[in-house]
C-alpha cells in the first residue's frame, strides 16, 4: 500500500447500539489524512465518547469498519491497533495509574515488550516533548492538574502512535496551561483527533472540524467556516463563548 | 501518606542496608521471623541475642533507636491480651507481689511479647530502609501472585485520591449544615460511604479502560528489573543465618 495515500484513520458506516438497546451511532463516515489536526465537535450525548472507544477496539460488535493506517480494527491486530491509536482520557488521574511519572510513561512501550536502555530513551523523549523531563521520578498526584494532563499526553506519545486522540484536552485547565498544551500539540508531528466542547480551542488548533450530532456526522469542513455558520451551530446545540467571533479571531495554527 | 517515596515509615538514607535489593531484604526478614518464632520460649537469652542482632542492623542502617522504638508502639493493642494471660491461664500458680499468677500463663505472655516485639521490630526496620515502591518490586520478584502486587500498587496510587474525595464529600456535607452528632446521623454517613464506594468503583473501570488502551492484557509489564548478586544475598542473609545459629543452640541447650 502506498503510505502517502493511506489515511491515518478511516471510519465507514459505523453504527453501534449498547446492550441496553440505546443506539449511540447511526452510520458514521469520515477519514483523516496523515498529519491532519481535526476537531470532533458535538453536544453532550452525541456519541463522541462511544466513537472514540471504537477507534482502538474497546467497543465493537456493531456494523461498519474502522481502519487505522490501513489496518482494520479487530481482534486480530488488537495489540498493534492499541499501539497506533493513542487515547488521552479526560481525567488524568484515570490515565496515570502507576506510582511514578516514569513508570507510567513506560507502561505502554513496556507492555509492547520494550525494555532496558531503549525503553528509558523512549520515556525521556516523550517527557521532553511535553516539557516534563525534570518530573520523571515524581508521583503523579504531586503534580498540578496541567502538568498531569501533559504527562498523560506523554504516556501516549511514548507509544509513538499513528494518531493521537484527545478527549476534552482543555477541560479544567487554567489559561496558561491551556496555552502551554496548545503549543505542545502544535509542535508534535502526529495526526490529531481532538474531541471537545471548547470551540475557540478547536479553532486555534484544528484547521478542520467534524460535527457529530445524534450519532451521525452532521458537518465536515473548515473549522472557521463551521463556527461562523450560526444556523448550523444552533441546530446542534453548539454555542460560542460570549464575545467570541470566529471571523475576527486570529488563527494560531 | 505519600506514593512510594514519602511514606511516614520510610527513612531516607544511603546506608548499606538501604541499597540492598528489596527482595533480598524481604526474604531475609521473613526468614528471621520464622527462626525467631521457632525458638523455644524457655531460652530467654536467645531472644536477647536476637534483639542485639536487630540493634546491629539498625546501627548499620543508621536508623536511630528513638525512631525504631516509637514505631514499635503499633504493637501495643495486639499484645494487650498477652498481659491478661498470667491471670486467666490454668495450672500451677505462683505469688508475685501478692497476686496469684499462672506459671503457664506467664510463659505464654512472655512468648507472645518477645516474639511479637522482635517480629515487629524486624518489619519496622524493613519498612524504614525500603521504599514502598521497592517493596512491591521485591514482592513481584519473589513471585507473589501478580494480582496481589497490582492491587497493592493501586492502593498506593489511589489512596490519597480517595481520601481527598472523602474530604470533599465531608466539606460538601458540612457546608449544607450537616454535623454528625448521634446515631440518627449514621444513615447519612453510611450513604456517603456507599457513594464513595461507587465513585471509586467507577474510577476503577475508567482506569482499566485507560490501561487496556495502552496495551494492558492481564499482566503488568516489567519496567524495572531488580536483580541481586550473590554478595548482596549473603549480606542480607547474615541476619537470619546468625539468628538460626542462636536458635539451634537454644534447642540443644
Amino acid at each position: 500500500m502506498d503510505p502517502v495515500s493511506t489515511a491515518s484513520l478511516e471510519v465507514s458506516g459505523l453504527a453501534f447500539a449498547y446492550p441496553d438497546g440505546h443506539q449511540a451511532l447511526f452510520g458514521v463516515d469520515f477519514s483523516i489524512a496523515r498529519g491532519e489536526r481535526v476537531a470532533l465537535l458535538g453536544p453532550n450525548g452525541a456519541g463522541k465518547t462511544t466513537l472514540v472507544l471504537h477507534l482502538n477496539g474497546i467497543l465493537g460488535g456493531g456494523t461498519g469498519a474502522v481502519t487505522v493506517a490501513g489496518l482494520p480494527v479487530g481482534k486480530r491486530h488488537m495489540a498493534e491497533i492499541r499501539r497506533k491509536v493513542g487515547i488521552v482520557f479526560q481525567d488524568p488521574d484515570d490515565q496515570l495509574f502507576m506510582p511514578t511519572v516514569r513508570e507510567d510513561v513506560a507502561f505502554g512501550p513496556a507492555a509492547a515488550g520494550m525494555k532496558g536502555a531503549e525503553l528509558e530513551e523512549r520515556v525521556d523523549r516523550a517527557l521532553a516533548q511535553v516539557g516534563m523531563a525534570e518530573f520523571k521520578d515524581r508521583p503523579p498526584h504531586h503534580l498540578s492538574f496541567g502538568q498531569r494532563r501533559r504527562v498523560a499526553v506523554a504516556t501516549v506519545l511514548a507509544m509513538e502512535p499513528e494518531i493521537l486522540v484527545l478527549d476534552e484536552p482543555s477541560s479544567n485547565l487554567d489559561p496558561a496551561s491551556r496555552r502551554e498544551l496548545a503549543d505542545i500539540l502544535r509542535s508534535l508531528d502526529v495526526t490529531v483527533l481532538m474531541v471537545t466542547h471548547d470551540l475557540p480551542y478547536a479553532l486555534e488548533l484544528c484547521p478542520r472540524a467534524l460535527i457529530l450530532s445524534d450519532g451521525v456526522i452532521a458537518a465536515d469542513g473548515r473549522t472557521g467556516e463551521l463556527l461562523a455558520d450560526e444556523t448550523l451551530m444552533r441546530a446542534h446545540r453548539l454555542e460560542l463563548p460570549f464575545g467570541f467571533d470566529p471571523r475576527t479571531a486570529t488563527m494560531g495554527a | 501518606m505519600g506514593a512510594g517515596h514519602a511514606h511516614r515509615l520510610y527513612r531516607h538514607g544511603h546506608s548499606p542496608v538501604h541499597t540492598l535489593p528489596p527482595h533480598t531484604k524481604l526474604a531475609a526478614t521473613f526468614a528471621f521471623v520464622v527462626v525467631v518464632v521457632s525458638t523455644p520460649r524457655e531460652a530467654m537469652w536467645a531472644f536477647g541475642l536476637y534483639a542485639l542482632l536487630l540493634a546491629v542492623v539498625a546501627h548499620r542502617a543508621r536508623v536511630p533507636a528513638g525512631f525504631l522504638l516509637k514505631r514499635l508502639l503499633i504493637e501495643v493493642p495486639f499484645v494487650a491480651f498477652a498481659v491478661l494471660m498470667p491471670f486467666v491461664a490454668e495450672g500451677e500458680r505462683v505469688d508475685v507481689l501478692g497476686l496469684s499468677l499462672s506459671v503457664n500463663g506467664l510463659w505464654g505472655a512472655w512468648n507472645v511479647l518477645a516474639k511479637g516485639t522482635l517480629g515487629v521490630a524486624a518489619s519496622v526496620l524493613l519498612a524504614a530502609t525500603t521504599e514502598l515502591r521497592a517493596l512491591l518490586l521485591g514482592l513481584q520478584r519473589l513471585r507473589l501472585p501478580p494480582l496481589l502486587v497490582q492491587i497493592a500498587s493501586f492502593m498506593i496510587r489511589y489512596g490519597d485520591l480517595i481520601t481527598d474525595e472523602m474530604r470533599r464529600m465531608r466539606i460538601a456535607r458540612e457546608s449544607r449544615g450537616f454535623e454528625a452528632r448521634g446515631v440518627r446521623h449514621w444513615g447519612v454517613l453510611a450513604k456517603s460511604a456507599g457513594a464513595l464506594f461507587i465513585r471509586s468503583y467507577e474510577r476503577g473501570e475508567r482506569v482499566h479502560l485507560a490501561m487496556v488502551s495502552r496495551g494492558y492484557a492481564g499482566s503488568m509489564p516489567v519496567i524495572d528489573e531488580v536483580t541481586a548478586t550473590r554478595a548482596q544475598w549473603s549480606y542480607a542473609f547474615a541476619l537470619p543465618v546468625a539468628a538460626l545459629v542462636v536458635c539451634m543452640v537454644g534447642w540443644i541447650l
